[in-house]
């Protein structure tokens, strides 16, 4: 009798490790960014980043098997929608992480959270959702979109520059950028330029800038818009004038700006060479992947899959307990300090880096100064989380 | 005013690159009655396989030469497998073709050299600048471009004006019909104007890539500049796309410069920020638009 009892549990207890065994929980997770087009080199670092930390955690993020899958926006909010919605109706996702641009981000941020899955951005922080309308399934990874402009207002503040010449291109971000920098800029704007996305000779601009004569230059001038002005800038002869830039000088850009851009300033959250331990394998290890200089899109890709990494460990793949672990932002950032505040938006340092060369002939940015310490974003105070 | 003459001097300068990309175009266009929007995708290619030339052959002039040449080969490729059987076809099922063979050459550029903005140095002998205004060094290179342009601008004019090809191209782009009927090759001649073309555009795109970035898409902007050029030009004519080139250079870096200064003036507040940028980049159509109310064939028509 005993023995059949011992027999019977001992089989029970088989069957249901072997059931286990058959069915092992899979964390799904879909990463959207733009990955065709003019802009698609920004896109393949968010893809690295996540893809190396996948690896190095063998294919496993939270002790459990990661499926990921990877998807193109082609930079259009619509495909992005359709895209998205098609596959959150066919299969079951934990996570959406993405995209890089804040048009598609605010196309997909209703499928997304609707279908009660997570969004998770490691790069785009519209203003939109870190206000009024926060939502408790959205997290942002890399900074709301005010705060990188505001650190170079806030830098030529401090450094006493009196006038200032500022171009961004002419749609809403460009707008955004300007607005941003002027809110911590106490000097004189002396000209305030908007130049077509599409422009591709900035020289008109930089004979006003020699006409203008500022203290200092601030440009958010993205993608190739930001490589013409930097290497015309410097055929120019202008060395006089310090140029503070957002998006303009990066390791997605510095390659094709070559020696030109050395000097230049980018107000930042990370470089390559931030002096963490975390950071010094995350560059390392990436370098020996990919063969390129990781840019922010990249680190904060790589934080976002260590942000999803230590939620799991901690609470598994229940919804409501993987968010207060999200919250929480228990891992080690590549970017040392790192914490979400109430919007679900980062609160952290703010630097000013600049270009230089490393001793390997590779151009990086390299953190000069902190500007900004914890740095609130101006909307979260509107955000009451439901 | 010296800032003006420095603007003149980058609208001039932006008119001979439209030149070298518009010359081309207006000919195929002119000459075969083909619509070819792929003619940005040359100017790219050319860049890229600039950029790849002169690592290979260690330096500039050899990457403009060997990238040149290479771009008109792959034009007269282009124009065997696919453009020829599109000639007796719609202007519908033309654009349809071509626009389908931008985007297979862009995204198969970004396949071979990848979707990161590439560079290409200038020449030494080119890298020096000069003063032009305070403060301002304006580079030689982009003075040798302007010269380029014109250079190549009055030899394409000796060609189709004094010799017996160019009297050809004249004729064909008259009559074709005709022409064929008098025993000349027409495809023989088509091909050589579209293999001039083609390599025209590539030889405009390496000379362009020390001064912007290069990367996919880079030639979508401009074939659309090189549209408005040929539109206000006339079709076909040489000539028209010179004038035309310079009207467009001029006053896109002229209107951009100034209109802003302009807007502050004459409205307030933020106003002024929005309207003067929405009004420079319409400012070249609006020239276009005005043109064809003058003169619907363009300045200096072919057929009229």
């Amino acid at each position: 009798m005993l023995k059949q009892v011992l027999a019977a549990g001992l089989m029970s207890a088989l069957v249901a490790a072997t059931a286990q065994a058959q069915t092992p929980p899979i964390l799904k997770m879909t990463v959207i960014a733009t990955l065709s087009g003019p802009q698609a080199s920004l896109g393949e670092q968010v893809r690295d980043g996540f893809a190396l930390a996948v690896e190095q955690r063998g294919g496993k993020l939270g002790g459990l098997p990661v499926e990921v899958t990877v998807m193109d926006d082609e930079l259009k909010p619509d495909v992005a929608v359709t895209k998205i919605r098609g596959l959150l109706e066919s299969s079951h996702q934990d996570f959406v992480v993405g995209p890089v641009f804040s048009v598609v981000m605010a196309a997909i941020f209703k499928p997304v959270t609707s279908a009660g899955v997570f969004l998770i951005s490691p790069n785009a922080g519209l203003s939109t959702f870190a206000g009024k309308a926060c939502s408790k399934d959205l997290f942002v990874t890399s900074y709301q979109n005010d705060q990188p402009h505001s650190v170079s207002g806030e830098f030529a503040t401090t450094q006493g520059y009196k006038r200032a010449f500022i171009i961004a291109p002419n749609y809403q971000a460009g707008r955004d950028a300007l607005t941003g920098f002027k809110s911590r800029y106490k000097g004189e704007v002396v000209s305030e330029d908007y130049v077509p996305l599409n422009q591709m000779d900035m020289q008109s601009e930089i004979a006003k800038i020699a006409a203008a004569k500022p203290d200092v230059v601030f440009v958010f001038l993205p993608g190739g818009l930001g490589i013409n002005f930097v290497k015309q800038y410097r055929q120019a002869g202008l060395t006089n004038i310090p140029v503070l830039s957002t998006f303009t000088v990066d390791e997605s850009t510095l390659p094709a700006e070559g020696d030109a851009a050395i000097g230049f300033y980018s107000g930042t959250n990370w470089a390559p060479n931030m002096d963490t331990p975390a950071n010094k394998a995350f560059v390392a290890a990436f370098e020996k992947k990919f063969n390129y200089v990781p840019a922010t899109y990249a680190a904060q890709s790589f934080d976002t899959a260590m942000l999803i990494d230590s939620a799991v460990k901690a609470a598994g793949l229940d919804h409501d307990r993987l968010r207060t672990a999200l919250e929480k932002a228990d891992f080690a950032s590549v970017r040392g300090s790192f914490k979400f505040g109430v919007n679900h938006y980062p609160i952290q340092d703010f630097y000013l880096a600049q270009v230089a060369k490393r001793p390997d002939g590779k151009l990086q940015t390299e953190i000069r100064s902190k500007v900004l310490t914890a740095d609130v974003d101006p909307y979260a105070a509107e955000c009451k989380m439901q | 005013m010296t800032l003006l003459v420095v603007q003149a001097l980058n609208g001039f300068q932006l008119g001979m690159l439209l030149f070298l990309i518009a010359a081309g175009l207006t000919l195929v266009f002119g000459v075969m009655n083909f619509v070819n929007l792929a003619h940005g995708v040359q100017y790219m290619l050319g860049a890229y396989l600039g950029v790849m030339f002169a690592r290979i052959a260690g330096g500039f002039w050899s990457g403009l030469i060997l990238a040149s040449l290479a771009a008109g080969a792959f034009g007269l490729v282009l124009e065997r497998l696919i453009f020829r059987h599109l000639y007796a076809r719609s202007e519908l099922d033309q654009v349809l073709a071509t626009f389908g063979v931008i985007i297979t050459l862009n995204e198969g550029v970004r396949l071979v050299w990848g979707s990161a903005p590439l560079e290409l140095p200038m020449p030494d002998a080119l890298s020096h600048s000069f003063q032009l205004m305070d403060g301002l060094r304006y580079p030689v290179y982009r003075v040798a471009l302007a010269v380029t342009g014109l250079v190549v601008a009055g030899l394409l004019a000796l060609v189709v004006n004094g010799t017996r090809a160019g009297m050809l191209i004249r004729a064909g782009a008259s009559n074709q019909e005709m022409v064929s009927a008098l025993g000349v090759d027409i495809g023989r001649l088509f091909r050589m104007v579209f293999g001039v073309g083609a390599m025209l555009a590539g030889f405009a795109g390496v000379l362009a890539a020390p001064l912007v970035s290069v990367e996919p898409n880079m030639g979508d902007n401009l074939l659309i500049l090189a549209f408005v050029v040929i539109v206000i030009g006339g079709t076909g004519s040489i000539r028209g796309a010179f004038l035309a080139a310079l009207i467009v250079g001029l006053v896109d870096t002229l209107g951009r410069s100034m209109i802003t200064d302009f807007a502050h003036a004459v409205l307030s507040g933020p106003a002024s920020s929005r309207v003067g940028p929405a009004l420079a980049s319409m400012l070249i159509y609006l020239v276009m638009a005005a043109v064809l109310a003058v003169r619907p064939a363009g300045l200096f028509p072919l057929r009229s």
